[in-house]
């Protein structure tokens, strides 16, 4: 018997008692006020996040650089101490770059637009709405939120048998082959890059976690808030079951692709070219 | 029974064996330490429970919180007294009580257990 | 009739004392593995199963193999087999418990594995797959043994025996079809993505299972005084052999529709396996060996001649077991992670430790099975004299 539900239980036999409704016990549990200040509305109340992705504005701001744009994977590695291990077969990527081809690969076109062509694309994990990697994970240590549709991983209860990951037609999904704390030194100078974040065990599972942690205080994901801060606003975080949202705008307004969808996956990260 | 004596002679030296522990720690039991408050955590005066219970069931409530914030996103807990926290070791719990060698481990150790929170949860940095 | 398993020919212990060695070499393995991580192994993001789920995969099918002497026993009343059912069943209780340490060595939070039962997940195969195999491991532990013991004292087993044997024999089937569908039910891995996997894999693990009981028969009436039979051997050798044509025949399906509609998703692993793709071509001598390998044993099966000479048999019964397992227990996890989700190619090879802590599980598989063979083979020695 949890806590909270303990606690839940007592109040409300105390208010059955007295003859109070179920509104009224609630009210004592969770002073409105109270709640509203702290969980940052109206970020926090989306039912089914997704991105739209202007590749137009980031290519421009990459090519703009000598080597390119990284500040949305610098600024997510570094909220969550994701460490780099300097081989690309033990690679942990929560947001990377691959070169359209990769990137959309069943769209092969000899001819194509050299706008796009051997282009750095921006990749993270769709946050599907049909996931496969929900589906296959023996323990639902990978669970697909109901409230906002986010696919979180719960690092308590992976036990690492990778199945999400051979599930996973994105490449989404890395395993953690070594301790993270054991990554090389001289990659990872400052590791732990936050201290208010953990740090993962050998042998589990991680992806993209669309900043659950910031979202739910009311931030913007780390990779949204980088692209905002050098103001090429690229990266368009927002509710798609909103009608008025910024992302829904954007996708009525602009012809999007999404990676792979014949598989019936539903992305919810969209690209414009 | 055939070969009894034998049975029973080695039935005896098996016993002994398995008790021998006990007998090699008798009488050596060492005090059990007390977890020490941080300044931080003494003007406090309260903890998110009572100290009772906290003293007996923090694992209860760290688990209850773990899975309450990481799976269902409820990532406040109103306490007794109608205060509310953010469920977090590494952030709330470990702020207050920044000093886990004496706070944490001490009784972790007099009591052999090796919670694995620490393989992910940073823990704080302690002046020396 | 445990204690027939201390008593035993210098022989038998230097056998035993043999595969110890290795377990304990696969122990350290593992260890070191426990402690570092799996990326002590060849496995990578993209090839992120390798040769431990090829063995699971392997084996599951030499488990369930143990109903091809169970089913023309019991359905068919083919009384031959009756002598032999028991060294199928322990042949599947050996394999099972090679299966469930290649799962375990597999993962990388194995202190956690009962999470699967503390939190199950009805929709992922994997949980099907961990209830399935347990309780066939059950069923043939418990009707081995019983049969066994009633042998022995030349009563007939009991009813509710014959019970789990029925039960025993369509969940054979199952245990290799849960399997299959780990990887049919994939979306984006194209190897993988077939309706007919779940054929595939009772094919070949009807044509491999059998094939290594005959060796296992043959080398039982070498180094024993009990003889399997030479009929019972003989029709294992049929078993065999219509199970590897089907086997073969399933692969050139595979074959067919991917080259005939052209679809590159479809191709490429195929492609990536017999002849390279992109500059990496490391499993192409492989699956050649296998290919070669697989038609000379269907010509040594297929011609009654070669089929009834022991000595042509053991051979064509060796061939095969290779040429499967390379298909299935490399090729396979590979292929399906080939190319990546990028349409790129990371080669996958695996590593020493990796490959020692398989051959401990082999050594671990073979020590539970001579020990069950020696008991079986103990009681039907005392029953014939």
């Amino acid at each position: 018997m949890g806590v909270d539900r303990r606690e839940f239980l007592k109040i409300a036999g105390y208010a059955a008692l007295f003859g109070l409704g179920g509104k009224a016990a609630i009210d004592i549990l969770a002073p409105g006020e109270l709640e509203a200040s702290m969980q940052g509305i109206p970020l926090t109340q989306g039912k089914r996040w997704s991105m739209v992705i202007d590749m137009r504005k980031c290519l421009k701001q990459q090519e703009a650089g000598k080597d390119g744009c990284k500040e949305c994977m610098i600024a997510c590695h570094r909220e969550h101490n994701v460490p780099d291990w300097g081989n690309p077969k033990h690679a942990i990527k929560w947001i990377w770059q691959d070169k359209y081809e990769h990137v959309f690969p069943e769209h092969p076109n000899q001819f194509i637009d050299e706008g796009v062509r051997h282009k750095p694309f921006i990749l993270l994990c769709n946050h599907c709405l049909n996931p496969p990697c929900v589906r296959v994970c023996p323990t639902q240590a990978t669970f697909k939120r109901e409230s906002d549709g986010i696919v979180a991983m719960d690092m308590h209860r992976c036990i690492g048998c990778r199945f999400c990951m051979a599930a996973c037609p994105y490449g989404s999904r890395s395993f953690n082959w070594g301790d993270p704390r054991k990554a090389p030194k001289e990659l990872n100078p400052d590791y732990p890059t936050n201290r208010a974040y953990p740090e993962r065990s050998m042998g589990v599972v991680e992806k993209c976690n669309f900043c659950v942690e910031l979202v739910a205080k009311g931030e913007l994901p780390a990779c949204v808030q980088a692209c905002d801060k050098i103001k090429v606003h690229a990266l368009n975080f927002g509710d798609l079951d909103a009608p008025e949202s910024n992302v829904r705008k954007l996708l009525r307004e602009h012809y999007t692709i999404r990676r792979k969808p014949a598989l019936g996956t539903e992305p919810n990260l969209f690209y414009i070219i | 029974m055939y070969d009894g004596g034998k049975i029973i002679i080695g039935l005896i030296i098996g016993i002994g064996l398995f008790l021998s522990p006990f007998f090699y720690n008798a009488g050596k039991a060492a005090k059990a330490p007390e977890p020490e408050l941080t300044a931080m955590a003494k003007e406090a005066k309260v903890c998110v429970a009572q100290k009772s219970y906290m003293r007996e069931s923090h694992f209860t409530m760290l688990d209850e919180w773990r899975n309450t914030s990481v799976r269902d996103g409820e990532r406040y807990y109103t306490a007794w007294d109608g205060k509310k926290y953010y469920k977090s070791l590494q952030v709330t719990c470990m702020d207050c009580h920044s000093n886990k060698t004496k706070f944490c481990d001490q009784c972790h150790n007099y009591v052999d257990v090796d919670p694995y929170c620490w393989d992910c949860h940073i823990v704080p940095e302690e002046k020396k | 009739m445990l204690e027939r398993a201390i008593k035993g020919t210098h022989g038998y212990w230097g056998w035993l004392i043999f595969l110890l060695a290795l377990m304990g070499l696969g122990l350290g393995c593992y260890l070191y593995q426990f402690f570092e991580g799996l990326k002590i192994t060849g496995m990578s993001r993209d090839v992120s199963w390798g040769l431990y789920i090829g063995q699971l995969t392997y084996f599951v099918g030499v488990a369930a193999s143990g109903v091809m002497v169970v089913l023309p026993c019991y359905l068919h009343d083919y009384k031959a087999f009756g002598r032999i059912t028991v060294l199928g069943e322990f042949l599947a209780v050996a394999s099972i418990i090679m299966c469930l340490l290649f799962v375990f060595v597999d993962l990388g939070n194995p202190v956690r594995i009962m999470n699967v039962i503390l939190y199950p997940s009805l929709k992922s195969i994997l949980f099907w797959d961990m209830i399935v195999l347990n309780v066939y491991m059950l069923l043939n532990i418990i009707i081995g043994w019983n049969v066994l013991a009633a042998e022995r004292k030349g009563v007939h087993y009991r009813q509710w025996i014959k019970v789990l044997i029925y039960i025993s024999i369509p969940w054979a089937f199952s245990i290799h079809t849960v399997t299959a569908f780990l990887y049919a039910g994939i979306p984006g891995r194209h190897y993988w993505l077939t309706a007919i996997m779940a054929a595939r894999f009772l094919s070949s693990a009807f044509c491999a299972g059998p094939a290594l009981l005959i060796l296992l028969c043959l080398i039982v009436r070498k180094v024993t005084k009990f003889d399997p039979g030479k009929e019972q051997i003989g029709t294992l050798a049929i078993i065999v052999t219509y199970a590897m044509i089907l086997n073969v025949f399933f692969f050139m399906l595979e074959v067919f529709t991917a080259f005939y509609s052209q679809i590159p998703g479809h191709m490429h692993p195929i492609v990536f396996l017999f002849k390279g793709l992109q500059g990496h071509g490391n499993f192409v001598p492989w699956m050649w060996t296998a290919a070669v390998f697989a038609i000379l044993s269907l010509v040594l099966l297929i011609v009654p001649a070669t089929r009834r000479n022991e000595g042509t048999l053991t051979v064509a019964c060796i061939i095969l077991i290779i040429a499967t397992w390379i298909d299935k227990g490399l090729g396979l996890i590979v292929g399906g992670f080939t190319p990546t989700p990028f349409h790129t190619v990371t080669e996958y090879w695996p590593t020493t430790p990796e490959m020692l802590i398989t051959i401990g599980i082999w050594a671990t598989g073979f020590f539970v099975l001579t020990i069950l063979y020696k008991i079986a083979v103990s009681v039907k020695e005392e029953v014939a004299a």
